[in-house]
C-alpha cells in the first residue's frame, strides 16, 4: 500500500462518515460542522489528483463563504429542525422504493461501463506542459478571456446596483456621523467655563 | 513565462468601453448628489447612449474580431447596435414623467438601463459561446431589477422575483447547451465552430448528437430570451406587474438585441447545419404567431395585450430567420427595427393615459379618445394600424420582407400561415381603434404637460407614417447588415 493510497483511503473514509453525519446529526450546528468537515476531506482528494487549484477553490467558496452562509442562516432563524423530522419515517416506503430504483439504474449504467486500455492517458496530472493548474490558468486569464474577466467584473457592479436599489432605504431618523463637523468642533463651540458657586451647582 | 502580454486592440470595442465608464462616472456621480441625483444622472445616461451610438455609426466595420476572437465588431453589430442604443436612450427619456410621479426617481433607473445597453451590446457583438452568456447575463440582471423596482408595490416585486426566477432557468439551460456543443466539438468560438462544421466532407454535415442536443437547449434559452412560444409564460406577467416605462423598455431593446443574438448563434456557427435548426425556428415562429393572435383577444390591460402582441410580432420576425437566407435576415432587420419604434410609440401612448394624476392602464378606458384628446387617438390609431400591418404604414413593409423571404425559401405554407395569424391579430388592433372613433367617450385623461413624451409619440407615428416614402437608409443599411452576417 503506497502511502498516496493509504491518504486516499483516509480521506475518502471521513469524507463519506462526516458527510452521513450531515444528514444524522441532530443538531443544525453540528451537521454545518460536519458538512464543512466533508468540504475540508474533499478539497484534500482534489489535491492527490493533482487538482490543486479546485481544492483552493472549494476550501475558499464553499468552507469560506457557503458554509459560514449556513450557519447564520441555521443560527439566525432558529429552524425546529426536530419538528421537521416528523411524519420521517410516514415517507420510508415511498423514499426506499425510489432510492432502490435509483440503485437498479445505477448498478445497469456502471455495468455497461468499459474502461478505455490506456490507463497512462487518463492519469491525473498538472497539465499537459508541465505547468501546474494554478499556473495554467493564470497564463489565459488576464489575456486570452480578458474580455470575459472584466465582463464578470461588470455583472458584479450590475448585481451590487441592484441590490442597493432594491433595498437600502433612507431612514430620515438616523444620527449619522459627520467628520467634517467633528473635526471643526473648536474649544469655543465645545467647551464652557463656568464659575461656579460653592455648593449651588449650575 | 516571460512571453510578452498581447497587445489588446481594443478600438472596435469603443461603444462598450465608452459606455462602461460613463456608467461608472454617472454612478458617482450619482451616489454624490442628495436630492436631484436622477434629474442630473437621467439626461446625461440618454446622452451617453447616444454619444455611444454615434461612436458605432463611425467606426471601422471590418475589423477582425478582438479580445482572443470573443468579439467581434462587423456591419450586422452596428446596424443592431444603433436600434439598441436609440431605443434604450427612448425608453429612459419616456420613463421620467411617470418615476417622478410615483416618486421612483432614483438615479439607479438610467444607470440600470444604461448597464443593461452595455450588455446588449455585447450581445451582438458576442463571437463565443462564453462571450454570449457573459452579455446576456449583463443584460438580463438589470432586468430582474427593473422589474421589481417599484419595490413597495406588491405586483412589481411579483413581477421581479418571477422574472429573476425564469430567467435563470432559462441561462441555465443555455449554459448547458453550450457546455454540452463545447464538449462535442471543443471549441467555444463561433468562427471555429462554424468552420469545423463547413469543413466536414462533402457537404454531408453532421452535428453529432451531443452537439444536436446542445443547439437545442441553446435555441431553448434564446427562445425564453424572446419571449417565443413555449416559453412565454413570463411576459405578460412581468409586463403587467412591472412599471409601466420599465415595460416599455422590455418590449423595445432588449428584443431586438436577443433577435439578433439568435441570428448570429444560429446563422454564424450552426449556419452549415441551418437544416438541423430549421424545423425548431419554424414551430417557434407559429405557435408564437398563433398564441400572440389568439391570446390577445381577451385581454383587458393594455400592458397584457402589449406582451401577446409582442409574443406574436416575435413569431412574425422568426419566419425570416426560419427561412435562412440573406434575404431573411434583411427581413428580420427591418422588422425588428419597425417593431421598436411602433412598440416605443404605443408605449408613450400607454404612458399618457392618467386620470386625476393616477395612471389607468384599461383598454376600455381609451373609449372615445378621439373626442377628447384627438392628436393621441390619431397617433395610437397610427401606432394600431401598423402593428396590425395595414399598408401603407411601416409595420406593412415589416411583414412584407420575411414573408417575401420565407416564400423565397420555398416555406410557402409558414408565410401563408402568418398572414392569417397577422389578419386575426388584426382583429383586437382594430377594435382599440374602433374603441376610440366610435364609442361613447369615456371621462378626459388629464392633459399632458411633459413635452418629451409628446414629442416622443409625434416623432414615431412621423417614422411609421413616412418609411413608405423614404424607406432607403434603413433598407441599404440594413442590406449590408445582413450580408455581414452570411459567411
Amino acid at each position: 500500500m503506497t502511502p498516496h493510497l493509504l491518504l486516499f483511503y483516509l480521506f475518502a473514509t471521513v469524507a463519506v462518515a462526516a458527510a452521513v453525519m450531515v444528514v444524522s446529526a441532530r443538531n443544525p450546528v453540528h451537521s454545518v460542522l460536519f458538512l464543512i468537515l466533508t468540504f475540508f476531506n474533499a478539497a484534500a482528494l482534489f489535491i492527490l489528483i493533482g487538482a490543486e487549484f479546485l481544492a483552493m477553490v472549494l476550501v475558499v467558496v464553499y468552507v469560506g463563504a457557503v458554509a459560514v452562509l449556513f450557519m447564520f442562516v441555521v443560527m439566525m432563524l432558529n429552524v425546529n429542525f426536530v419538528r421537521m423530522r416528523q411524519g420521517f419515517l410516514q415517507y420510508l416506503p415511498v423514499g426506499g422504493l425510489i432510492g432502490v430504483i435509483l440503485l437498479v439504474e445505477l448498478i445497469l449504467v456502471a455495468g455497461t461501463w468499459v474502461v478505455a486500455d490506456t490507463p497512462e492517458a487518463i492519469e491525473p496530472r498538472p497539465t499537459t506542459a508541465g505547468l501546474t493548474n494554478t499556473e495554467a490558468l493564470g497564463n489565459v486569464f488576464y489575456t486570452e478571456y480578458f474580455y470575459l474577466f472584466q465582463a464578470a467584473g461588470v455583472i458584479l457592479l450590475v448585481a451590487i446596483i441592484g441590490a442597493i436599489a432594491l433595498t437600502l432605504r433612507d431612514r430620515g431618523n438616523i444620527r449619522r456621523q459627520d467628520i467634517g463637523e467633528q473635526v471643526h468642533r473648536d474649544r469655543a463651540s465645545a467647551v464652557q467655563l463656568r464659575k461656579v458657586k460653592s455648593r449651588a451647582g449650575i | 513565462m516571460t512571453e510578452a502580454l498581447p497587445a489588446f486592440d481594443i478600438v472596435p470595442a469603443l461603444p462598450e468601453v465608452f459606455l462602461l465608464l460613463a456608467g461608472m462616472a454617472l454612478l458617482v456621480v450619482g451616489a454624490m448628489r442628495d436630492k436631484d441625483a436622477s434629474r442630473v444622472v437621467t439626461p446625461l445616461a440618454a446622452l451617453a447612449l447616444l454619444v455611444a451610438a454615434l461612436f458605432v455609426i463611425g467606426a471601422d466595420k471590418t475589423a477582425d474580431p478582438i479580445f482572443s476572437g470573443h468579439f467581434v465588431f462587423d456591419s450586422f453589430a452596428a446596424f443592431l447596435k444603433v436600434v439598441i442604443l436609440a431605443g434604450s436612450a427612448v425608453s429612459i427619456v419616456l420613463a421620467q414623467g411617470y418615476l417622478e410621479d410615483q416618486e421612483l426617481d432614483r438615479f439607479e433607473f438610467p444607470l440600470l438601463i444604461l448597464f443593461s445597453s452595455l450588455g446588449m451590446c455585447m450581445m451582438v457583438s458576442a463571437n463565443s459561446f462564453l462571450a454570449l452568456y457573459m452579455a446576456l447575463e449583463l443584460q438580463s440582471l438589470p432586468l430582474y431589477v427593473l422589474a421589481a423596482f417599484n419595490r413597495d408595490q406588491l405586483r412589481s416585486t411579483e413581477a421581479g422575483l418571477k422574472y429573476f426566477v425564469l430567467g435563470a432557468l432559462a441561462s441555465g439551460m443555455l449554459l448547458y447547451g453550450c457546455s454540452l456543443v463545447y464538449g462535442f466539438t471543443g471549441t467555444i468560438l463561433f468562427d471555429d465552430l462554424g468552420a469545423m462544421l463547413l469543413g466536414t466532407e462533402n457537404g454531408t454535415l453532421e452535428l453529432g448528437i451531443g452537439a444536436l442536443v446542445g443547439l437545442v437547449f441553446i435555441a431553448a434559452g434564446l427562445a425564453f430570451k424572446l419571449s417565443a412560444v413555449p416559453f412565454h409564460m413570463w411576459a405578460p406577467d412581468v409586463y403587467e406587474g412591472a412599471p409601466t416605462p420599465v415595460t416599455a423598455f422590455f418590449a423595445a431593446a432588449p428584443k431586438v438585441a436577443a433577435v439578433g443574438l439568435t441570428l448570429r448563434v444560429l446563422m454564424q456557427p450552426f449556419g452549415p447545419v441551418a437544416g438541423e435548426w430549421q424545423q425548431i425556428i419554424v414551430f417557434i415562429a407559429i405557435a408564437s404567431m398563433l398564441l400572440g393572435a389568439f391570446a390577445a383577444i381577451r385581454q383587458t390591460n393594455i400592458k397584457r395585450l402589449l406582451a401577446y402582441s409582442g409574443i406574436g410580432h416575435i413569431g412574425f420576425a422568426l419566419v425570416g430567420l426560419a427561412a435562412g437566407t440573406e434575404r431573411g435576415i434583411y427581413g428580420v432587420l427591418i422588422y425588428m427595427t419597425i417593431y421598436l419604434v411602433m412598440t416605443l410609440g404605443t408605449f408613450t401612448v400607454v404612458l399618457m393615459m392618467r386620470r386625476q394624476g393616477r395612471y389607468i392602464e384599461t383598454i376600455d378606458d381609451l373609449a372615445g379618445l378621439s373626442s377628447t384628446r384627438p392628436l393621441m387617438a390619431a397617433a395610437m390609431a397610427i401606432f394600431m394600424f401598423s402593428l396590425a400591418g395595414i399598408p401603407p404604414l411601416a409595420g406593412f413593409f415589416g411583414k412584407l420582407y420575411v414573408f417575401m423571404a420565407a416564400v423565397e425559401a420555398g416555406l410557402t405554407p409558414l408565410a401563408v400561415l402568418g398572414v392569417l395569424a397577422s389578419v386575426v391579430g388584426a382583429y383586437y388592433y382594430l377594435r382599440i381603434v374602433k374603441l376610440m372613433y366610435f364609442d361613447e367617450p369615456a371621462e378626459a385623461f388629464d392633459r399632458q404637460g411633459r413635452l418629451e413624451l409628446q414629442a416622443i409619440c409625434a416623432v414615431s407615428a412621423v417614422l411609421v407614417l413616412g418609411f413608405i416614402l423614404i424607406p432607403g437608409p434603413l433598407l441599404a443599411t440594413a442590406q449590408a447588415a445582413a450580408a455581414a452576417l452570411m459567411p
